[in-house]
């Protein structure tokens, strides 16, 4: 599938912990560039989706953080980096079904332990690195063909 | 599955304004969990659910759901309807519980996005 894309294509969006306002913006932005792109609609969906649970995982722990895409003719590439509070077991939180989250972002539908899985489901690259009271530094590879 | 029958079956009001005669769903999904909507995502899908926040648009948006069912009569403020209006996404509400309107378009022919 040919792209409409011509070298790469990068930028970031500033994300700011706590603000449910307009949580999920920079995902729907990222889907918009890549619909424009000519990126089929599945890979799109993957995407957003991988995308769209980083950005709240940063919402909903974090003071504040920065996501970084960049895209070529074969893949994108999402960097989702936060000021949290860092996550003390990876392999517990990759557990489906495992939360830390409060009871009041439970009850706006958040919290539910499947953020983590889900962006390793979605991605064909995924890694994560994380310093208890530093922060977390996610990368997400999902191919294009 | 269209719109009309959808809400024929539920029924269930049309809160926003639109008839949107083009929609189809395919699938639906029933989850006041915004992780697990985005879990099951395929596209042409319904979200049954109890929640009415905004972000219930924007999950829905992402995971590509096309029309949203809220359950026990609830409305959403202004803000969510017209974020849904915004990204075209139509939104019910039905008298039913969670557990009746996914069984009632179940039994009506319209599968889960999980095929198990």
């Amino acid at each position: 599938m040919a792209l409409n894309i011509s070298g790469a294509i990068e930028g970031s969006f500033q994300l700011i912990g706590g603000n449910f306002a307009t949580a999920g913006e920079a995902s729907t932005q990222l889907k918009l560039k890549l619909t424009n792109l000519g990126v089929h609609e599945d890979i799109i969906r993957r995407a957003a989706i991988a995308t769209f649970e980083a950005e709240m995982n940063v919402i909903i722990y974090a003071a504040a953080g920065r996501l970084h895409y960049y895209i070529t003719q074969q893949s994108i590439k999402i960097r989702v980096e936060d000021m949290g509070p860092g996550i003390e077991d990876i392999s517990l939180a990759m557990q489906e079904g495992y939360s830390t989250a409060p009871e009041w972002v439970r009850e706006m539908g958040w919290g539910a332990g499947m953020g983590l899985p889900n962006m390793k489901k979605n991605s064909d690259k995924f890694s994560i690195d994380s310093v208890v009271g530093e922060g977390t530094t996610v990368e997400m590879v999902i191919n294009f063909s | 599955m269209t719109l009309k029958e959808i809400a024929e079956i539920l029924n269930a009001a049309l809160i926003t304004d639109s008839e949107y005669p083009d929609i189809n769903i395919q699938n639906a999904c029933s989850a006041d969990m915004m992780s697990a909507v985005l879990y099951y995502h395929t596209p042409n899908s319904l979200l049954i659910t109890g929640l009415t926040q905004p972000h219930v648009i924007r999950t829905a948006e992402i995971a590509g759901i096309k029309t949203i069912v809220f359950v026990l009569n609830k409305k959403p403020d202004d803000s969510t309807i017209e974020l849904a209006r915004q990204k075209n996404i139509p939104l019910l509400s039905t008298p039913c519980c969670m557990y009746t309107a996914s069984g009632r378009l179940y039994q009506a022919g319209l599968p889960g996005c999980l095929n198990k």
